[in-house]
């Protein structure tokens, strides 16, 4: 089928359909046997397919009918959330999926395209988040502009990083905002007025007298409160997404991939590198700082020890997983970073030790990550 | 504020800064030969501590009781330990991934740092609790006026002064010094001249491996008590003193490490009133100094190549 000009939506489609149905399965279980023997096939499926040349077929596919397959995607997230409408814990889970695949999108601008390090995601994440707590408790702005407001403190935050950020290259960089991460949470440790270690209670959301905590019912059926989050999450991640991507194909997102390549031969074609790292730099962080609005309302509760810097790095290396620059890997790694530590219970104590050998295991032996960023196409239907 | 709590504060100062200072000339001596960030440094720096802890135990155990024995025996087998895990790592780990991109690395070391970190918590018997490190020194002291001098931080202070000296001295004055060197300076180069590139890179990952066990004993030494968490603070603060030291230069690391250890007791001193913001004044002075010098304080040289 490759190089014909035209593939059908059937492949990615069904590798939609398939994914969705484990995915279900996978939330459902709760008998650790299972998870582990419903984990060990997943594995050896992907890396079957992977042998086959099955995975060129689905990125072929969800190159050419992005936007059918998107719709679709959001389908799918949607019938997760149907057939677990009445589990708090599953819900939650799915919530955390959608919103750190924002902040992931966000780092994905600041990294992927512009080529900015940011090992301070989770920093931005809890700047959005205490926004929200500190907002919600002491004044009545509405709690649609709280997530605004959050994203644009989270970007004003990386403003201040600027000068630093712009002047510094490579391993330099890294330590200005590793250096940030370890400021912010110390800060909020010592800090009294945001709650010291403590951390504090988030109001939860309330749109118009609609209250987001209440559980739903709709004649018979009752839905967990989460579903309200859940769709807000949804529309979050869909508004993301389509921003970052319509980014991505723009002649800005053409600019920033030539920052990032060659900071100085884009210099002499006249691309002004400073402004559009600052822009890529501010767009990433708003995107963060919005999840991460939105995320301290959903869970209630913040507090300095969801923030640190290696909550920052867990960021990171969903975006090294999933491959840097392709929005579709990035959701694909977060749904395995989040889920998978959180239904392997039983190994509770080796998780983190397991997941460590995992990353280090996928930058061995693919270290491009799992779904690497395809060529920019430049026109429809054109081929590399 | 009077002389002698100065004095202490000095001590405190100094004794902080010697170990940060060990661990960023380690950070340095990856770096300018692999031009790499080995973030498991810190990690490193626990286990070489943990081993020194189970070999006091196991001398111990054997009925050895004489302090100064046990203190040898510790430091020889924690670094020894630690060296060889070094060259594992650049062996198995840094090396395969030369052609990657440097986040790949850093990355891939961060994540080693959390499987050596977790190991220690899981496998070491009740890892997870801190535990008391034995105080092997001579706890004897002096009081000159207010100030306490402790015997024990004089001898750790003389002893990290002596070690850093004995680097500077095999990278300047001797054979494999020079081979370090010049593969720093110019890969291609130095393996025409006939020097084993491979080699001289496991030599130098070893050296800063067993440079963070001995800095993994003095922290012990230092606080009497050992946590699995005291490499990942000590790593980083040790990378950020490396960087605005300047990458790639011994002295640039030492400087930062003292800068930093430096930085953290002014913010104690003048900020009596909120001490715990210490770190965050440090750190705050570490992102502005990388405003003013983008490439650390001793600046390398670099030449772009376009």
């Amino acid at each position: 089928m490759a190089g014909k000009g035209h593939t059908s939506v059937w492949p990615g489609l069904v590798a939609l359909a398939i994914a969705t149905g484990y995915l279900i399965a996978l939330l459902g279980a709760e008998k650790q046997n299972l998870i582990i023997m419903l984990l060990a096939v997943g594995i050896v499926a992907v890396i079957a397919a992977a042998w086959l040349g099955l995975f060129e077929n689905v990125s072929a596919s969800f190159v050419e009918h992005e936007d059918a397959l998107g719709v679709c995607a959001i389908g799918a997230a949607g019938a997760v959330a149907a057939v677990f409408h009445d589990n708090h814990f599953v819900l939650l889970l799915v919530i955390t999926v959608l919103l750190y695949s924002v902040a992931t999108l966000g780092l994905n601008v600041q990294f992927g395209y512009a080529g900015v390090l940011n090992f301070a995601g989770a920093s931005f994440f809890g700047i959005g988040a205490y926004t929200s707590a500190v907002l919600n408790t002491y004044t009545a702005v509405p709690h649609l502009l709280v997530l605004l407001i959050g994203g644009m403190l989270a970007a004003f935050a990386g403003s201040l990083l600027l000068l630093p950020v712009l002047r510094t290259r490579g391993h330099y960089a890294a330590v200005v905002t590793i250096a940030f991460a370890l400021l912010f949470k110390t800060f909020l440790e010592v800090n009294d007025v945001l709650g010291g270690p403590q951390g504090m209670q988030v109001k939860g959301m309330r749109i118009l007298g609609w209250s987001f905590n209440d559980n739903i019912e709709i004649g018979k059926i009752s839905l967990s409160f989460y579903m309200n989050y859940f769709v807000l999450s949804l529309l979050l991640l869909a508004g993301a997404f389509v921003l970052v991507r319509r980014l991505e194909r723009s002649w800005i997102g053409l600019n920033l991939d030539a920052l990032r390549l060659d900071e100085t031969a884009a210099g002499c074609f006249g691309l002004d590198i400073v402004r559009w790292k600052i822009t890529a730099f501010l767009i990433g962080n708003f995107l963060i700082g919005i999840a991460g609005a939105l995320f301290g309302m959903v869970g209630g509760f913040v507090a300095p020890n969801n923030y640190t810097f290696a909550d920052s790095l867990i960021l990171v290396s969903i975006l090294l997983l999933g491959g840097i620059g392709n929005p579709w890997g990035l959701m694909v790694a977060t749904i395995i970073v989040v889920v998978v530590p959180e239904k392997l219970q039983t190994i509770q104590e080796y998780r983190f030790l397991l997941y460590a050998l995992m990353v280090i295991a996928v930058l061995l032996f693919r270290p491009e990550g799992l779904l690497p960023r395809p060529v920019r196409r430049y026109f429809p239907g054109w081929r590399p | 504020m009077d002389a002698g709590l100065l004095a202490q504060y000095v001590m405190n100062g100094l004794m902080l800064g010697m170990m940060y200072a060990l661990v960023a000339v380690g950070f340095t001596l990856f770096f300018g030969v692999l031009d790499v960030i080995k973030f498991s440094h810190g990690d490193v720096l626990t286990v070489g501590a943990f081993t020194a802890l189970a070999t006091y135990a196991g001398m111990r155990m054997l009925g050895v009781n004489s302090n100064l024995l046990d203190l040898i025996v510790m430091l020889v087998t924690a670094t020894l330990a630690m060296a060889f895990l070094g060259v594992v790592i650049a062996r198995y780990l840094v090396m395969p991934l030369r052609s990657a991109p440097a986040l790949n690395t850093l990355l891939i070391t961060l994540m080693l740092g959390t499987v050596l970190r977790e190991s220690v918590r899981l496998f070491y018997p009740q890892g997870a609790n801190p535990k008391p490190f034995p105080a092997l020194l001579p706890r004897t002291s002096i009081d000159i006026g207010d100030f306490n001098l402790r015997f024990d931080n004089v001898l750790m202070l003389t002893a990290g002064v002596l070690v850093i000296i004995g680097i500077q001295y095999l990278l300047n004055r001797t054979k494999l010094g020079l081979a370090i060197r010049a593969v720093a300076q110019d890969e291609e180069t130095a393996r025409t001249m006939g020097i084993n590139f491979t080699a001289i890179v496991l030599v130098t990952f070893a050296l800063g491996s067993g440079l963070a066990a001995f800095a993994g004993v003095m922290n012990g030494l230092y606080y009497n008590e050992i946590n699995f968490g005291i490499g990942l603070y000590l790593g980083v603060v040790g990378f950020s003193a490396a960087i605005i030291g300047g990458l790639g230069s011994i002295y640039g690391a030492i400087l930062g490490g003292f800068l930093f250890a430096g930085l953290q007791t002014i913010g104690t001193v003048m900020l009596p009133f909120a001490s715990a913001y210490k770190d965050v004044f440090a750190f705050a002075v570490v992102i502005a100094i990388m405003a003013w010098r983008p490439t650390g304080l001793i600046r390398e040289k670099i030449s772009e190549r376009v």
